[in-house]
């Protein structure tokens, strides 16, 4: 026991002599939560967008003025005609164009019908359409305005109530995800460098033929920073409840619990890339090179898991931060109480004891 | 020009004895690119939900139809409360309730307007507001045809109408992939060459091989310039493969010239790799330049308009991708592959990516050190 609290307190050391990595490792999360949780929203803002009004009468202007007014808009053109559209789009700034056919208001008056047409720049599918969505409300909106003095018409209500986020705030998705994100990356890439790095140096050598056991070596490596990977997910967690009002409703101790259960899955994970890597560039190359894009896109953080065609949806089954998102949204969001999560969790089980015992497998104490 | 033939030799040697990276560096890009291309999509579909019908009238089965029969919804359960219902939001079983009051249809039919209330699970804000739009648009088609059957004019008929007619150009149908493959491309180039450059002088201090180098008569220009050489041509060469992968497998178009796409590769590597090299210069270990690496590329990435569009972020954000390179980049990839456009219309980005090219190699001749201490 004495010689492994030797061995801990020498990778205590290796950390806390290294500054910067340190300062890195604490100031990213920080830094990466206010970021995102301030930039990325559902809502588009300034949209630039060109008119071409053929009517050019107060119509018209009174919905050009609506929708400019709107704050979602800002005019960057008013075009001349239908062949300047497309040397316009090209250019890559305008993202929508909004054409009013000629006499529009007397068509609208007179015939009860009149025309408008949105073009959409659909190379960004999201974009376009939000931005024809904002439109055509805005649109519908002005059409009810004139209709006002006709309102006895027969109607359904759709009440809408949002649960859970009411706000729809973005934040409320970006910080499970986020949390996952950095602690995967955190623990796995960490732990993968700081074996290879003893094997790249020669030191693991020295390691290997001291009385300390493989398992007390890699027990040691870990302990660190299962540490420090629980220091930063109080601090993601912290931020997001002070400073974007995202809510623990559910119990903030079975929370911590399932945290360090994905900490102790990535930090496996860590250490069979690093089992199976001979220098520090292989590892760090395989963990974040094969880890951050599949992690951001295959575990539900940006894109929906059940949009995705069912190949894929099987595959992200093997994406461990694609059950830790349920779970944490479950308990922060939705309140669940384990039995909501238990098959999430048996699943980080499974992954965490499958990783460890194919390390074990694998962990040569000698070297080639 | 021999000296840097002599490094450029080395360096390609350390890249191709490494059997370990082969794989990571030529393989891992383009298996991701072609497996996330298919996951990254925002299209909204199979939208489960479950339905609280407490009316049970001919009105209110045909409203629960009317969700059925536009492919969007899947009904998963049926239940007589909000609160049994809404434990299918916590076991993910379903994303929408329809809650129809009783005496749903008698209220139509006796005052002329009736209530249904939409619970939405709101966790992911953007898909709520998608499920939200479709509900109410549901709801009013089926009070529009109910209204028609009832009273034998549609009522809206009776008032001025404003027709919207739509269309999407570039990309008519919204297939995601088109959007997707380009900028996954740019992140995995991107993110190669990052990774790559930022570990490769600090290696050679970790090792201590850098003292070998530093006492020949190589220039620090040449050393950057041999340094960078290698991992441009290997970035290059995968963004070409990817791009035509993405053209022969995801049909991705190719309406601009390609060469325009490769002159933009050319200078945006050098801004990566410059931005590796540099990072490389000031680190002391590999470890640490790893994780500024990361640090910066997970920002890039996400605030660089490739999963999520730039024009949603606040004005201040807006303001800070005008230093993102990756927004750059992939914006232009975007504007040539799918829109067509030419030399002119990415002219502006061109300069401004050769500037931080500029900038970026400036400062990693200058921050490299011959001299110890």
């Amino acid at each position: 026991m004495n010689r492994f609290k030797g061995f801990l307190i020498k990778e205590f050391y290796h950390i806390f002599r290294d500054f910067r990595t340190l300062l890195i490792l604490f100031g990213m999360p920080v830094a990466q939560i206010l970021l995102f949780g301030f930039a990325i929203t559902n809502e588009i803002k300034d949209v630039k967008i060109a008119i071409l009004d053929e009517a050019k009468d107060n119509v018209t202007r009174e919905i050009s003025d609506k929708l400019l007014s709107s704050g979602y808009f800002i005019l960057y053109d008013n075009l001349k005609s239908v062949k300047d559209i497309e040397p316009e789009f090209r250019k890559g700034i305008i993202k929508e164009v909004i054409i009013f056919e000629p006499n529009f208001s007397q068509n609208l008056y007179k015939t009860g019908n009149a025309n408008v047409q949105l073009i959409a720049d659909a190379s960004e599918p999201n974009l376009a359409n939000m931005i024809v969505g904002y439109t055509s409300s805005i649109l519908m909106d002005y059409q009810k305005e004139i209709a006002k003095s006709n309102n006895t018409n027969p109607s359904i209500n759709t009440e809408v109530k949002m649960r859970f986020n009411p706000n729809l705030k973005s934040v409320f998705m970006f910080v499970p995800g986020l949390m996952a994100v950095i602690l995967l990356l955190v623990s796995a890439l960490m732990t993968s460098i700081s074996i290879t790095k003893e094997k790249e140096m020669g030191t693991m050598e020295v390691l290997l033929v001291s009385p300390l056991k493989p398992f007390q070596i890699i027990v040691g490596k870990v302990i660190p920073y299962l540490l420090l990977a629980f220091v930063n997910a109080f601090v993601i967690l912290g931020l997001a409840q002070f400073v974007f009002g995202m809510p623990i409703v559910g119990n903030t101790i079975l929370l911590i619990l399932e945290s360090t259960l994905f900490v102790i899955v990535s930090l496996s994970l860590g250490i069979l890339i690093s089992t199976l890597s001979n220098n520090q560039q292989t590892a760090m190359m395989a963990s974040l090179g094969g880890l951050m894009l599949p992690t951001i896109i295959l575990s539900g953080y940006i894109f929906p898991i059940e949009n995705m065609p069912y190949v894929l949806q099987l595959l992200s089954n093997i994406v461990p931060a694609r059950w830790f998102i349920t779970i944490i949204k479950g308990i922060m969001l939705k309140g669940s109480n384990f039995s909501y999560i238990m098959k999430e969790t048996f699943v980080l089980i499974g992954m965490a004891l499958f990783l460890i015992l194919l390390s074990i497998k694998k962990f040569k104490t000698r070297l080639e | 020009m021999r000296i840097i033939r002599f490094i450029l030799k080395k360096e390609f040697l350390q890249i191709f004895r490494n059997k370990a990276m082969i794989p990571i560096i030529f393989f891992m890009p383009l298996a991701q690119l072609l497996i996330l291309s298919n996951a990254a999509t925002y299209e909204i579909k199979n939208i489960k939900f479950s339905v609280v019908d407490l009316d049970q009238s001919k009105f209110s089965r045909e409203l629960i139809s009317k969700f059925t029969s536009t492919g969007y919804f899947i009904l998963t359960e049926n239940s007589y409360s909000v609160s049994e219902a809404e434990d299918g939001f916590k076991k993910n079983t379903s994303k929408l309730i329809i809650h129809i009051p009783p005496d749903f249809e008698k209220d139509y039919r006796k005052f002329g307007t009736a209530k249904v209330q939409a619970i939405i699970n709101g966790e992911d804000g953007a898909a709520a507001g998608i499920i939200n739009n479709y509900t109410t648009n549901i709801v009013q088609q089926f009070a529009k045809g109910v209204e028609t059957e009832w009273t034998g004019v549609s009522g809206t008929e009776k008032n001025p109408r404003i027709n919207i007619n739509y269309s999407n150009w570039f990309n008519s149908e919204l297939d995601y992939k088109t959007y997707m493959v380009p900028g996954i491309l740019v992140a995995l180039v991107s993110m190669i060459g990052l990774f790559l450059a930022g570990m490769n002088i600090v290696k050679e201090k970790e090792i201590g091989t850098i003292e070998q180098l530093n006492v020949t008569p190589i220039k620090k220009s040449q050393f950057i310039i041999g340094k960078l050489l290698p991992f441009w041509i290997i970035g290059i060469f995968e963004l070409a493969f990817g791009t035509t992968l993405g053209f022969f497998i995801f049909n991705v178009p190719m309406l601009g010239s390609p060469f325009l796409i490769l002159l933009l590769a050319g200078i945006y590597l050098l801004v990566i790799l410059g931005m590796g090299l540099f990072i490389s210069t000031f680190t002391n270990t590999q470890q640490q330049a790893m994780f500024i690496a990361w640090f910066f590329m997970v920002i890039f990435m996400l605030m660089g308009g490739i999963f999520t569009p730039v024009e949603s972020m606040p004005d201040w954000a807006q303001t800070v991708t005008f230093f993102n390179p990756i927004s750059h980049f992939s914006r232009a990839m975007r504007m040539v592959m799918l829109k067509g456009s030419g030399f002119y219309d990415v002219l502006n980005t061109i300069y401004i990516l050769s500037g931080y090219a500029f900038v970026m190699l400036t400062f990693a001749i200058f921050r490299y050190k011959k001299v110890e201490g």
